[in-house]
């Protein structure tokens, strides 16, 4: 059984509704990656889990039982701010017991377990510093330290890791993957960055327009994009839109030809149909060979290095569609690409 | 070398302060150790202990009032929210004399309450003894100083990081927990910055003590003044002055390093995110509350002010009936009393005056402002001297003055510019707290791009300073202004019988019987009030334009 459920949550900002219907569940030991834009309506989602704002129609249910009229001080659950909250006339390992001493823990009880937590996230050494001393990495543990410390049933953090430069983040998100398994808390995770939401996720639920559009495991959402608006949160924009010719294998007329697909999850397909396509960028490579399905003829528009790869941009009849390539091109070349059948993925309308 | 004339700006302010507060200062000491005069531990102690307890009282008072208050401002919307914060910076600037003249209309033997309620039931005599009693007083200071509760303690609510609170829900802390733990010791700092600014103001308080608070009681301030002026008694006025000065100046460092602390770090939030609209019962009835208790506290006085100054009441059959009458007097011209001086007079004596403090202290103001700017090492010593006045009460200000300049051609009788003077003192300080911050924002490097641009210092000065620094400057104009319109304390020692100032006027027309005394002060206090209510309106409008406020650093 879930332990939370979160069952057909409504909420109207400003008389504008902002979610429409939330549906989602976290398992036990979970993490749950919440992946939306900004003012998509996840961290007013995370709030109503919280308590700290409620839902103007919906439930919660904790183990089965609705938590709706529990009020936030008694969910037992933590939450960490993305400008962390940290209290600013409490030092660092105040603040960290400041959820135990709430639990109504005595002193001696207490300081064992700040310790335990401040050692979880690598700063023992800080306790007796003010947190206003703090850099941001730093307020970002100890708000994670004391998030953990008084062990609540379900860990909340919205965009934990926003407010830090780029390597600091791929530093801490290592770390937090690690300490989210350790500790075995289940947890939601609140994040506009998708590669974060899939490194650190175990399900991942994308949120759009006040609705969960997709959910899954990292691999399932990114190899199976649910439909345009998904691929296109993800950054996958190689999209091209046709009339099925055939349904075994999958065969769709469209402007780069006719491309074949042994990725679609769609039942009911019929010839004559309308298919939206998504070509992956990976997988593509240019053909050695006359013969095979999925052959894209294009000028070069852009072509830079990335390291692994180069990333080249071919205008395919006023389409522009992008492909990672072992090898460079010359802007202005035409060339012809050639991708597996299972990297072109069906979508839904 | 060539000394630039610029760098020299600062000898016109230090010269001012060196002449007129410094001087002064000096011979209230020197007279306390040289004259004779019977000195007695009873006069002091009395006035020292009834000062504080009153300020103390006062103080705890404004508090409970003012703190719940500032939480209703900073967290909740309602209507009329608007309106209610323009009414609650009148008092900044509403002179003592109008708020007496205001509750004596509301409260007083001829007031409206008492005349009503002798009208219901018949009475002969009035039934509420609100004038001469210690409640007059308290009522008065909480008038004035509720506002800089909910002006201090507000700000920092509204700066306060909301997540800080909900963090605090989150582990488990329950409303009241998390306001005691959180809420409440980031607030103290400003707590006790407007607790200590309160207490400022009620330890050095003197009109209302004299207009409402009657014989009976007198402050350190009353005594000095009565000392003075009743009793000729310079050596005791000295001494009282001294020990005032002792006090403030202790409040008033103790003030300083306690706002410094007051900057808490918090996190600037979106303006608005904290606010909302009540939705519970509880919620709305308290915010309902709290609405209507500082709509009668601060408007009640005023209205009263207002209906009183147009209503004449037929002491034979007891009715009342609206009437011009009290404002045509003030133009009438009886010369049948000795030092009789027609209302229209004093206005415009007070008019003169306040003319003049505007274009000294904004003088003054501005060449200060550009020294403090210009010359970073002025800050250490010229910034704390412009400032001390501050922490200097107007009763003292003008003993000094009094006993400073006493030979012609500089003395009451003969050097009119003496009230103008004083005035100009009390409203440095924040014509200088107006104006240095908008000359300070203005980066070195936008006059030197206009030079280089072939733009002349005084061009520079002209189309570049003038525009950014206008509105400041507007804003210190109508301050001290309105200032040296109402000013009282100091006054009272300057005006000579024959040239009173408004609220002087107001005083003895207030102080005098017959009902047309009474009616013509009503009239001139409402007229000093609306002026007062415009000069609000005028600031507000000055405000909005800009983003600076004026008030909150008061």
């Amino acid at each position: 059984m879930s332990q939370l459920e979160i069952i057909n949550i409504h909420k109207n900002y400003e008389g504008k509704p902002l979610l429409k219907g939330i549906n989602l569940s976290v398992e036990s030991g979970e993490t749950l990656c919440l992946l939306g834009r900004s003012g998509s309506g996840k961290s007013t989602l995370l709030r109503i889990v919280a308590g700290l704002e409620s839902a103007d129609r919906g439930d919660l249910l904790w183990n089965g039982e609705s938590i709706c009229d529990v009020p936030t001080w008694q969910r037992q659950f933590g939450l960490m701010f993305q400008d962390y909250a940290l209290f600013p006339h409490m030092n660092v390992s105040e603040n960290v017991a400041f959820g135990l001493r709430m639990a109504g823990m005595k002193k001696v009880e207490i300081a064992p377990l700040v310790n335990e937590a401040l050692e979880l996230v690598n700063m023992s050494a800080f306790a007796k510093r003010q947190v206003t001393d703090l850099s941001g990495g730093e307020q970002q543990r100890i708000a994670l330290a004391r998030a953990l410390a008084p062990h609540p049933r379900l860990l909340m953090l919205d965009e934990p890791l926003a407010a830090l430069d780029r390597a600091l983040r791929l530093e801490l998100q290592d770390e937090l993957r690690g300490l989210l398994h350790k500790t075995g808390i289940p947890a939601i995770y609140v994040t506009h960055d998708q590669e974060e939401a899939f490194v650190l996720g175990d399900r991942v639920a994308i949120l759009s327009d006040g609705l969960v559009e997709q959910s899954g495991s990292p691999e399932a959402v990114y190899k199976f994009p649910k439909n345009r608006s998904v691929a296109e949160f993800l950054g996958m924009t190689n999209l091209v839109d046709g009339k099925v010719v055939a349904t075994e294998p999958l065969q769709v007329e469209t402007a780069l030809g006719i491309l074949t697909s042994s990725n679609c999850r769609m039942s009911n397909v019929k010839i004559g149909d309308q298919q939206l396509l998504l070509v992956q960028t990976t997988g593509a490579e240019r053909p050695t060979t006359q013969d095979g399905s999925n052959r894209i003829l294009g000028i070069v528009t852009e072509c830079f290095f990335r390291g692994d790869d180069f990333k080249v941009t071919l205008n395919c009849c006023e389409l522009f569609f992008e492909f990672s390539l072992s090898e460079r091109c010359e802007v202005g070349q035409s060339i012809t690409i050639q991708v597996p059948d299972s990297s072109v993925v069906c979508l839904e309308t | 070398m060539k000394v630039k004339l610029s760098s020299l700006l600062w000898m016109l302010p230090a010269a001012f302060l060196f002449f007129f507060f410094l001087v002064p200062l000096g011979n209230i000491l020197l007279v306390m150790a040289t004259r004779s005069g019977v000195v007695s531990t009873n006069a002091i102690f009395q006035p020292l202990w009834f000062t504080i307890w009153q300020a103390a009282l006062s103080m705890l008072l404004t508090l409970a009032l003012g703190l719940p208050a500032a939480f209703v401002f900073a967290r909740y919307n309602f209507a009329g929210k608007g309106v209610l914060r323009l009414l609650t910076t009148l008092p900044f600037i509403l002179p003592t004399v109008v708020v007496a003249a205001g509750f004596t209309a509301l409260l007083g033997p001829r007031g409206l309450v008492n005349g009503w309620l002798m009208q219901a039931f018949n009475l002969q005599n009035p039934p509420i003894a609100f004038m001469n009693t210690l409640g007059a007083i308290l009522i008065a200071h909480v008038f004035y100083n509720t506002s800089v509760v909910i002006r201090v303690v507000g700000s920092a609510l509204v700066q306060f990081d909301p997540r800080i609170e909900e963090a605090g829900r989150v582990l488990g802390g329950s409303p009241w927990r998390v306001f005691r733990e959180v809420t409440l010791p980031l607030l103290r700092p400003s707590i006790l910055v407007a607790a200590l600014m309160v207490f400022l103001f009620d330890f050095t308080s003197f009109g209302v003590i004299l207009l409402l608070g009657g014989p009976r009681f007198a402050t350190l301030e009353v005594s000095i003044y009565s000392q003075t002026l009743s009793m000729l008694n310079l050596r005791m006025a000295g001494l009282l002055s001294f020990i005032q000065l002792a006090c403030t100046i202790g409040i008033t460092l103790l003030y300083t390093r306690l706002n410094g602390k007051r900057s808490v770090p918090l996190m600037p939030r979106l303006r608005g995110e904290t606010v909302r609209t009540p939705k519970s019962i509880f919620e709305k009835t308290a915010v309902g509350l709290m609405v209507t208790v500082l709509v009668v506290l601060l408007v009640s006085p005023l209205a009263a002010l207002a209906l009183k100054s147009v209503l004449q009441t037929d002491a034979a059959t007891q009715t009342s009936s609206l009437t011009l009458a009290y404002y045509r007097e003030l133009f009438i011209n009886r010369n049948d009393a000795f030092f009789y001086v027609p209302p229209a007079k004093a206005a415009l004596n007070s008019l003169f005056y306040a003319a003049v403090t505007v274009l000294i202290s904004v003088g003054l103001g501005l060449t200060a402002s550009y020294a403090l700017v210009r010359q970073r090492g002025l800050k250490r010593w010229l910034d704390p001297l412009i400032m001390l006045p501050l922490g200097t009460s107007a009763v003292t200000l003008g003993l000094g003055f009094l006993i400073t300049f006493n030979k012609p051609p500089l003395d009451v009788s003969s050097f009119p510019l003496l009230i103008p003077l004083a005035h100009s003192l009390v409203a440095l300080p924040f014509v200088v707290r107006t104006i240095q911050p908008a000359l300070a924002s203005i980066p070195a490097s936008l006059g030197e791009s206009a030079a280089s641009l072939g733009a002349s210092p005084w061009r520079v000065w002209r189309e570049l300073e003038l525009p950014i620094i206008r509105r400041a400057v507007m804003v210190g104009v109508i301050f001290s202004f309105t200032l040296s319109l109402g000013e009282f304390g100091a006054t009272s020692f300057l005006a000579r019988p024959d040239t009173p100032t408004l609220p002087v006027a107001i005083y003895r027309f207030l102080s005098q019987p017959g009902a047309m005394n009474y009616g013509q002060a009503m009239a001139m206090a409402t007229l000093l009030m609306l002026v007062c209510a415009l000069a609000i309106g005028l600031l507000d409008k000055l405000q909005v334009e800009g983003r600076g406020s004026v008030n909150s650093d008061l």
